[in-house]
């Protein structure tokens, strides 16, 4: 029998179990948000509900840019105030919000959602690079900005673009890899600190 | 005697797993201890000090303390970057073609010095000038060797004669080559030229200042690639995910040099 007093035992569990699905949630966070929505009023709990499906239902990739949005073309893609002639590649939807939050950067983006990893099976044609070379066609796009990840997957993806994109010359730039704020140097790796050197500037 | 808890070990990283959101899963092949699988904890997180030095294809000295299931990486000192190979498309999937392969050949735990040997030269023969192609086909004969499937080239492997200046067969169920007599029997082999037949003996009998001398035009080279990669798709089951991957770039550079 279940009341509000005694509830369903499977409902929790099922619940907890869900939550410790999500990244950073560890069963004793999922446990504490799954008796908090217990004591939560209706209201919220249908609030909360709603808003995770209708994120399923809403959400779709942006034909022009492939980041993830609820109207097609993004705002991004839609904001006449934005620099079009350069397009900043980035590997998932994640990154824009990054570089969004720097305030900094005025062009377009595009989403690959994933990076190339020969030994994973991933290809050329499992990331959206196909959606980027049609962008590239018309000759509005001055600049292509490398912005996938520093690591081995992202720097050969890099190295793939600049393959393809180089001969239609158009300007092919790759963000600073060089020594991230706050790090002490002598923890720096070769790699990072070869390319820190190579990448220096007039101070 | 106990174990002691913490260890350190030479080792070059072939594989990365994602573990949560800012961990990873490293698979390591070192000397003694042959390949091993440890947690590295926030490598992904760019304030870590250590992500850079436990990096695929870095060759690093690496510290761990043994847990209940997997050991955990407590410090990595990059030995050799192997920066040429990561700023280069092609060395790059050169060099996970080849740690894939050791991934795929090798158990955990299994000492095998001679194959970790072979794993460091490799990647340093891909930073060098040269034909990559004959690095790889290089590194595949020897590895085959350090993991006990060192195909027959001499002798019939149906009737133990010596084998003729001729086109004989490969053989993958049987791992070596058939004599024009024999082959017929065995349907699942294929025909060696004599000259690739001469480079893989060459290959299996000298040492890696052998690829630096040699010299062996296009056809020639792409025969040698099929004969070792259905060898080595037959010994291992499956496909060789980043084989793939080198195929699609030697074919776009066909069609780049062509057109
Ligand atoms: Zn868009
Ligand atoms: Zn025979």
């Amino acid at each position: 029998m279940n009341d509000n007093l005694t509830p369903d035992k499977d409902a929790i569990n099922q619940l907890i179990h869900e939550f410790n699905k999500l990244p950073g949630i560890g069963p004793k966070s999922a446990q504490r948000v799954t008796y908090f929505l217990m004591r939560a009023s209706e209201e919220e709990a249908r609030l909360l509900a709603e808003a995770i499906f209708s994120l399923k239902q809403n959400i779709r990739l942006c034909s022009v840019c492939c980041n993830v949005t609820e109207s097609d073309p993004c705002p991004t893609c839609r904001n006449d105030g934005r620099e079009r002639s350069q397009i900043c590649i980035v590997e998932q939807p994640q990154d824009i919000l990054a570089l969004e939050h720097t305030g900094i950067y005025k062009g377009l983006y595009h989403v690959l959602h994933g990076a190339i990893s020969p030994t994973e099976g991933v290809g050329a044609d499992d990331v959206r690079i196909r959606e980027l070379l049609d962008r590239l066609q018309d000759d509005s796009v001055k600049e292509v900005i490398l912005a996938t990840n520093t690591t081995l997957e992202g720097e050969q993806t890099a190295l793939y673009l600049n393959r393809l994109i180089a001969p239609l010359g158009i300007r092919v730039t790759r963000l600073a890899r060089g020594l991230p704020f706050g790090t002490e140097l002598e923890y720096a790796d070769d790699v990072t600190l070869t390319r820190a050197i190579e990448g220096r500037q007039e101070f | 005697m106990s174990t002691p808890r913490t260890y350190q070990t030479e080792a070059i990283v072939i594989k990365k797993t994602k573990l949560k959101e800012a961990d990873r899963i490293l698979t390591l092949y070192t000397p003694h201890l042959g390949k091993i699988q440890a947690v590295a904890r926030g490598v992904r997180r760019p304030r870590s000090k250590l992500s850079g030095h436990l990096e695929l294809i870095t060759h690093s000295l690496v510290s761990l303390a043994r847990g209940r299931n997997l050991d955990t990486v407590t410090g990595g000192q990059t030995i050799t970057s192997f920066l040429t190979v990561k700023n280069d498309l092609w060395l790059t999937s050169c060099a996970l073609y080849v740690t894939e392969l050791v991934n795929q050949f090798t158990a955990d735990h299994i000492e095998n010095e001679g194959l970790f040997r072979l794993l460091l030269e490799t990647m340093k023969q891909l930073c060098q000038a040269g034909d990559k192609e004959l690095t790889l086909r290089y590194f595949e004969l020897h590895l085959l060797h350090k993991v006990g499937y060192q195909p027959q080239l001499r002798k019939c492997v149906a009737c133990r004669a010596q084998l003729k200046p001729t086109t004989n067969s490969f053989s993958p169920n049987l791992g070596g080559m058939l004599c024009p007599d024999c082959s017929p029997n065995q349907p699942t082999s294929y025909p060696v030229s004599v000259n690739a037949q001469k480079v893989l003996r060459l290959f299996q009998n000298s040492d890696d200042s052998v690829i630096d001398r040699l010299k062996i035009d296009a056809g020639l080279s792409r025969e040698i690639e099929s004969v070792m990669s259905r060898y080595i798709q037959y010994l291992l089951e499956r496909e060789v995910k980043s084989a793939a991957w080198l195929d699609a770039l030697r074919e776009e550079t066909r069609r780049a040099t062509a057109g």
